[in-house]
């Protein structure tokens, strides 16, 4: 049987051609609460090293962890705008795996009972069309340490001769969320899983629930791909790419995948089932470890924490208190300005919506507003290199209710 | 119940980081198995009418609220640790993790 972990692809048209793709994506999200899912330690980025622990999130003897009310509100919020059922009764599981990332031995997750399941999100592709992204579960678990691998080349493990561990992270709340098999994307799949991944991060930003920041890792993406022969029924042998952390690595982990997997098809040769690393610089994936069965991690129910029965009553003020879903707010918004697709578009992308509201609100015309920000500030931040949304401090403090937007032009941004 | 293998227990060790040798292998299959063996006896006691049960307390939603609580100090965190560099844990290198 040939080597089935190698670097080699085939061009995407040919792979497409005999080939169906079957994507799935596991997303995780780092909540922004106050403090980690199971103690009372702060998770603010970017603090000293172990500065943000204690014994229960080291994991030290006799420790006992207790729920965060606030992470389990999200979870459920999260669900619901996801069009999930919730579970009326559900409960934490350990993870059993040993890997210094974790100082308990176990990752503190769900197991068969996640607390929301069975749902959907439709995406909106660049053509207008929509694909409906099924949710297979979104479930609670918490985020590892974060380890420096000392002698090898550039912080990799590779070559290593030890690891030094920061567990500041380890215990932030983290929802994952999987979706179902997608079947029949065909050559869309790599624009589908961008699509999602930003249509979810659109979601979640709307919710307030996470910074979603995928540059540092608040948000972060796992991609499932498997190919069968065009017309088959039976899934092939998946990869999983980890870690893939921005919108155009997905897209493009996901062709590169499509690819590499076709070209060992085609040889005659059997994929390995096997997690994959991202190489963001050379755009392609590499052999990771061998991929584990769950039986290997030996989940069992968390002892030292009682099961989740989220109130009906609850769930429902919840389920009352969403926002209003990020592509409905376009439209209306959208609607409301007289912007035309395009207009609309370049908006959207250049992150302007928020800032546009406000500005209208405060008594400028949608008109005016567009070209100021999207015109005026928008060269003036490209010359600072900067975010147009970096001045977002000017509307809200000029209380002014001025006829004309270019007032707000004449204070500092703030950085 | 079927037999552990050698395999098996080769396969729990890895999992486990643990290294052993093919003697602590055969010691290990041959002790392990013996155990197991007792431990099945618990599969005759008569469970048909009864639920399966993790936690004996009738309690549910045991929370707290979002409010951060003092950590450690980095040195006190760090106190225990047989090893540390830059005020993290030094950790030996993971075998065959990539
Ligand atoms: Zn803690």
């Amino acid at each position: 049987m040939t080597q089935a972990t190698t670097e080699a692809t085939v061009p995407y048209e040919e792979a497409l051609a005999a080939y169906d793709p079957v994507l799935g994506l596991e997303v995780h999200v780092e909540l922004n609460t106050a403090t980690k899912m199971f103690c009372g330690c702060a998770t603010t980025f970017g603090a000293q090293p172990n500065s943000q622990v204690c014994p229960v999130c080291l994991g030290l003897p006799g420790a006992l962890p207790v729920v965060n009310e606030k992470g389990v509100e999200s979870a459920i919020r999260i669900g619901l705008a996801l069009n999930c059922e919730i579970a009326p009764w559900c409960r934490f599981a350990r993870k059993n795996y040993f890997y210094p990332d974790m100082p308990k031995n176990f990752q503190t997750s769900q197991y068969d009972e996640p607390i929301a399941f069975d749902g959907h999100l439709d995406v909106e592709l660049d053509d207008g069309t929509t694909y409906r992204v099924l949710i297979e579960r979104a479930h609670m678990e918490e985020d590892t340490g974060k380890s420096t691998h000392v002698g090898g080349a550039t912080g990799r493990i590779h070559g290593a001769t030890h690891s030094l561990v920061d567990y500041n992270r380890a215990g932030i709340p983290l929802i994952e969320i999987v979706t179902k098999p997608m079947v029949g994307a065909g050559e869309r799949a790599p624009e589908i899983a961008r699509a999602y991944v930003a249509t979810l991060r659109d979601l979640l930003a709307a919710l307030g629930v996470s910074d979603v920041r995928m540059e540092q890792g608040s948000m972060r993406c796992d991609v499932n791909l498997s190919l069968m022969p065009t017309g088959a029924d039976r899934f092939g042998t998946r990869s999983e790419t980890k870690n893939v952390n921005s919108l155009r690595s997905v897209e493009r982990a996901v062709r590169f995948e499509i690819q590499r997997h076709a070209a060992i098809l085609a040889s005659g040769g059997s994929v390995t089932q096997e997690t994959r690393h991202w190489h963001e610089d050379t755009g392609i994936t590499t052999s990771g470890r061998e991929k584990s069965d769950a039986e290997d991690y030996r989940y069992f129910p968390e002892p030292d924490l009682v099961p989740i029965a989220p109130a009906a009553d609850w769930v429902e003020r919840l389920r009352e208190s969403l926002p209003e879903p990020p592509a409905a707010r376009r439209r209306r918004l959208q609607g409301e300005w007289g912007y035309a697709d395009l207009e609309m578009r370049d908006v959207v992308n250049a992150g302007l919506l928020d800032l546009i509201e406000e500005t209208v609100a405060a008594g400028a015309s949608p008109a005016g507003a567009r070209k100021w920000w999207s015109g005026e500030i928008a060269r003036r931040a490209n010359a600072d290199g900067r975010d147009v949304p970096a001045y977002a401090a000017a509307p809200r403090r000029d209380p002014r209710p001025c006829g004309g937007v270019g007032v707000v032009g004449h204070q500092r941004p703030t950085q | 119940m079927s037999e552990l293998t050698r395999a098996d227990v080769a396969h729990l060790a890895g999992l486990a980081r643990i290294d052993l040798s093919d003697a602590e292998l055969d010691k290990m299959v041959g002790e392990l198995g013996i155990i197991l063996e007792s431990v099945a006896t618990v599969q005759n006691a008569p469970i048909a009418d009864v639920e399966p049960m993790s936690h004996p307390m009738p309690l549910v939603n045991v929370t707290r609220a979002d409010v951060v609580r003092a950590s450690l100090t980095p040195e006190q965190a760090l106190a225990g640790a047989p090893e540390q560099d830059q005020q993290r844990f030094s950790v030996p290198r993971i075998l065959d993790a990539e």
